[in-house]
Formats: C-alpha cells, structure tokens, sequence
C-alpha cells in the first residue's frame, strides 16, 4: 500500500453500545429487538420460574391451591406479568414473522402497520390478563 | 441456467444447507408451539371450573387407554426446546464473537435446554 499516507479512506464502523441509547429504531426493528429480549427471558426462566411453578400446580391438589399463596406477593405478580408480556409478544411477533416468511405484508407500509397491530394486540392482552393476575376479575 | 442452487441471478448457494434446515425447523416447532397454545387455551376457557383434576385433565386426557395428553405434551416440549436452542444459539452467533467462549455458552445453553425438558416430562408423566 504505497498512497496509505496521502488517501485517508473514511472508516465505517458499528455503531457501540453507547450510541445504541440515542438510536431510535423504527416500529418494526423495535418489535423485533423484543422479540428477541422475550425469548431469551423466556428460555431464563422457563427452568427457574415457569417449570417450578407447573410442578407445583400439577403434582399434588396441596401445591395447587398452595399457588394462590405462593404468587400473592407484589414481587412475584410483577415477574409473573413481565413474563406474560413476553411470551404474548413472542407469541404475536412470531406469527407476523410467519406471514412475513410466506412474504405476506413484505412492504414497508404493511410492516409498519402489522407492527403496530403486534403491539397493539400483545400489550393489550397483557393488560386483560394482567388484571385478572391482579385480581380485578 | 435456472437451477434451484441459484438465488437471483448473481448469487450461487453452496454448502449443506445446515443453515436452511435449521431455518425450516424452527419455523415448523413455531407453528407447533402456537397450535398447542391455542389448544391449550380453548381447553382452559372449556374447563367446567379451575380445579386440579381438570388443569391435570388438560394434559393427561386419554383417548381409549392412550396416553394422548401427554404425547401432545411432550411433542410441543420438544418442539419448545429445539426452537429455543436455535434461537439462543443465534443470539450466541450474533453478539459473541471469541470461539471458546461462544462454544462454552453454547455447551451451557444445551444443559439449560436438555435439563428443562427432563424436568418437564419427569412431571408430566410421574404418576
């Protein structure tokens, strides 16, 4: 490389951490970032929270009504409807990604717009769900 | 030449298709996973009341002697598992870039993996 002095070719590089806070990523690239955060947390707990508390419920009648017990502290509701969050949008994320991959609504309006019914149709049946979990019916 | 090897017109695909299976499978445990949780549901919503007979109903139904609750059970648990492996392990692929690390958390991810679903069917079918 004999003109590496004289041209200083621009360097492209990965964006960092740092700048990642000050990103703003389009309605799509955020549900899909989720979906990828709800199934790792899903594949966390799946033998630390979800599988103990099957065990429970399923092996004795005594375990199953202790459930009520066991999940009637605010900490535990909390980490119960995070969880249910991310399994919804994993679940709703994952069936637009279905209809993606068989190239339904490939278009850049379309997959704004189903983003946007993925967020709606997710976030509010956490909440239904979220207020049966908290005992308002 | 229009062969099925090529994609477009530039691109010629080689290799063993590792990645297109492995692609296809996580797809197809996909739409297991959200049949069975469609089912799942529907059996929830038509049980005559929450009580422990009809949720260990849910799973254990049989259909003259056989165990069919179970089976479907343990199908989507292996289902579950083998997508969850593909998907943790592009995230591996995607972020760690050191090998012995990657391949440490990939041996991790498997225990994590093989160990959840040895638990779920030693609940599922203890009597």
């Amino acid at each position: 490389m004999s003109d590496q002095a004289e041209k200083r070719r621009p360097q492209i590089r990965n964006i960092n951490v740092w700048q990642l806070i000050n990103y703003r990523l389009p309605l799509a690239g955020q549900l899909s970032i989720l979906h990828r955060i709800s199934g790792a947390m899903l594949f966390l707990m799946l033998p630390t929270v979800i599988l103990p508390l099957f065990a429970m419920s399923f092996t004795s009648e005594q375990g199953f009504m202790a459930l009520g017990a066991v999940t009637d502290t605010i900490i535990v509701k909390l980490v119960l409807l995070v969880l249910l969050w991310g399994f919804l949008h994993h679940f709703c994320a994952g069936i637009r990604y279905l209809a993606l991959d068989l190239h339904h609504g490939l278009d850049k309006h379309s997959a704004k717009r189903s983003a946007g019914v993925v967020f709606g149709v997710s976030l509010g049946l956490t909440f239904v769900f979220g207020l049966k979990l908290f005992g308002a019916w | 030449m229009a062969s099925p090897e090529k994609i477009g017109t530039k691109r010629l695909v080689v290799g063993a298709h590792y990645g297109v299976g492995e692609f296809m499978i996580q797809r197809v445990t996909a739409v297991i996973l959200a049949v069975y949780t469609v089912v799942l549901f529907v059996g929830i919503l038509m049980m005559p009341g929450f009580t422990f007979q009809a949720w260990r109903d849910l799973f254990t139904f049989g259909i003259g002697g056989f165990p069919m609750g179970q089976l479907l059970a343990t199908l989507a648990f292996f289902s579950l598992g083998w997508h969850a492996w593909i998907g943790v392990r592009d995230i591996w692929m995607d972020y760690v870039k050191p090998t012995g690390i990657r391949l440490g958390l990939q041996v991790l991810t498997v225990l994590w993996l093989v160990g959840s679903v040895v638990y779920f069917i030693v609940i599922l079918w203890r009597v």
